[in-house]
């Protein structure tokens, strides 16, 4: 058994996306960014370009994760749903490599958007400062890097709650995995310093399970284009890929032994 | 070597999260299927035809015993199976022909054979004129096609087809008819399940018979629809309608003598067998007389002029 099962399972998640118009939203977003750059550009000089990469980040860090959580909650319960999975799995088509493809063409399907609005991101940097190109690209270009992993976890996340909750209590969970993961530090700081010590305990034992989201995000600095340290991206990188790894082997042992009724 | 074997397979469902107590869908069911044989599950709902095929193709799994196929467990042949799921449902931003590929790819044919394999599949059931067609826009019936060809596109060696003539026409049935008995003229083996008797009939060289979740009965058809007394339908007409009479083999002379001799226009002579409802309801019951029985053996009745010469 090849992993070519895995490449087309993840290509027609792909290709579903497509059809089901999912790169309209970057027709939103590039709406949304001409307004900003031509608002922005009236502001004063640093301020405008500031704004600029905080406000599109934001933006495209929202986008991807309506992506991820509501394209990701129905990965697998819409198949076993609409039964379509029947017909895949008497195919030679391992469980575990359904699931991977479908994390991989989701994946695949977010970052094409994601990528596609850093462009315009960037090409829009070019019009606020122009003749500035270079200074602060590279912080933004990280700033995007970090955001795909941060959204690649959240798919893996998507996905293993795929697995045993239907879309609406899926996507729920994954959402608030996401907010509650974004507090990473403040939960930690609640937990050393509150009065209940199984309060404090819970606190940080939440912090643990949960990916630590705040980690990926560094559009402060990057707004202020400070170069983003080789350390950071590659420890997000490691994290990530054994974040989503975990998930994912969590998901396939959830979903191997499960009846399709 | 079986092509298909079920050793006492046992099925419960859990009922729902607040009721333990489990729903046994299938009790102890064992079942032998040769090679290049067409099988019939035969069954009436609810009787345990769908979960057996789910076992055999591991989309359930059994509360205990075991399914094999061509000698190995379940599961383990999956290139050399194709699945039919009763009602199909299928991706509908496909295209027909692009979900066929689809399955072809999963299935390993080769890149360069998977064209002309997709487009014979597609022929073969009758969707060759709407292999672009989009599945959101296919008819149950069409739906129904494209679930056969993508069964049939890697030519595996065992088919499970659950109600493959549900929501057809009457010459789409004829073509899965056809098409069924092409596969197994190519050496395949074929299982398929229904609960309407006369596609048994035609097709199957044995079946098994499921009763709630039991094996009510295995082996011809013929066979197992025999009555144990042999009875033969009359119709005649006796200058007025026709007439009914239902008597036994043995009387079927005389009987007939008599009625040459009032004078009557005999319009045919049926011999009765057991339908499929009376050997659910009880297993050693007699035949009933009535029509519905001989509706079900029609293919047999004997013209009287060719059988008096
Ligand atoms: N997912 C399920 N959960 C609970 N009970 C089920 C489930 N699927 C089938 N059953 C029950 O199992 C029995 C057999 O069903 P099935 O195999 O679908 O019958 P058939 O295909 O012969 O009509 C029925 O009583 C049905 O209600
Ligand atoms: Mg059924």
């Amino acid at each position: 058994m090849t992993s070519s099962a895995t490449i087309s399972v993840a290509r027609n998640a792909f290709r579903e996306a497509i059809r089901d118009r999912v790169l309209f939203s970057l027709v939103f977003f590039a709406v949304l960014m001409v307004g900003a750059a031509v608002l922005f550009s009236q502001m004063s000089f640093g301020i405008s370009a500031q704004s600029l990469v905080n406000f599109s980040l934001a933006a495209i860090t929202a986008l991807g994760v309506i992506l991820a959580v509501f394209l990701g909650n129905q990965l697998v319960a819409k198949e076993i749903e609409r039964r379509t999975l029947y017909t895949l799995l008497a195919h030679p088509v391992r469980r575990g490599q359904f699931l991977l493809g479908k994390f991989a063409g989701l994946a695949a399907t977010v970052a094409v958007n994601c990528g596609l609005m850093g462009v315009t991101l960037l090409l829009a940097l070019a019009y606020v400062l122009p003749g500035h190109w270079a200074a602060g690209e590279a912080a933004v270009i990280a700033a995007l890097y970090l955001i795909l992993l941060a959204l690649a976890v959240l798919i893996a996340i998507a996905l293993l709650f795929s697995c045993f909750a239907s879309p609406v209590m899926a996507a729920l969970f994954s959402l608030a995995v996401f907010i509650i993961g974004n507090f990473d530090q403040n939960l930690r700081r609640l937990g050393s310093t509150a009065h209940s010590w199984l309060g404090g305990h819970a606190a940080i034992l939440v912090a643990d399970v949960l990916p630590n989201f705040g980690g990926f995000n560094v559009a402060a600095a990057a707004a202020h284009f400070q170069p983003i340290a080789w350390r950071l991206l590659g420890w997000d990188t490691l994290y990530a890929i054994v974040y989503a790894g975990v998930a994912l082997v969590l998901a396939t042992a959830v979903f191997a032994g499960r009846d399709l009724k | 070597m079986l092509a298909v074997e079920c050793i006492e397979l046992t099925k419960d469902y859990r009922a729902g999260f607040w009721r333990p107590r489990p729903v046994r869908a299938l009790d102890h069911l064992s079942l032998a299927v040769e090679q290049g044989e067409i099988f019939g599950l035969l069954g009436h709902n609810g009787a345990g035809k769908t979960t057996t095929l789910k076992l055999l193709l591991r989309l359930i799994f059994p509360t205990s015993g075991e399914a094999r196929i061509l000698g190995q467990p379940a599961g383990m042949m999956a290139r050399q199976i194709g699945y039919l799921p009763e009602n199909p449902y299928f991706y509908d931003y496909l295209r027909c022909r692009e979900l066929v590929e689809y399955y072809a790819e999963l299935a390993n044919v080769p890149a360069r054979e998977r064209r002309r394999q997709v487009a014979w599949a597609l022929d073969r059931v009758g969707m060759a004129g709407a292999a672009e067609t989009s599945l959101r826009k296919c008819s149950k019936g069409m739906v129904q096609r494209v679930g056969l060809a993508q069964a049939i596109v890697h030519q595996p060696a065992v088919l499970f087809l659950d109600e493959p003539m549900s929501g057809l026409d009457p010459l789409g049935r004829r073509q899965v008819r056809d098409l069924i008995l092409e596969l197994k003229s190519r050496g395949a083996t074929v299982v398929f399940s229904t609960h309407i008797l006369s596609d048994a009939e035609q097709l199957c060289d044995r079946v098994a018979i499921l009763q709630k979740g039991r094996l009510a009965g295995q082996g011809r058809l013929e066979t197992l629809l025999a009555g144990e007394e042999d009875k033969v339908e009359l119709v005649f007409a006796q200058a007025g309608p026709p007439q009914r009479r239902v008597v036994a083999r043995a009387e079927l002379w005389g009987e007939l003598d008599q009625l040459r001799a009032q004078g009557a226009v005999i319009h045919a002579v049926t011999p009765l067998r057991r339908s499929l409802e009376e050997i659910f309801l009880s297993p050693g019951a007699p035949p009933a007389s009535g029509g519905r029985s001989a509706a079900a053996a029609a293919p047999a009745a004997v013209p009287v002029e060719a059988q008096r010469r």
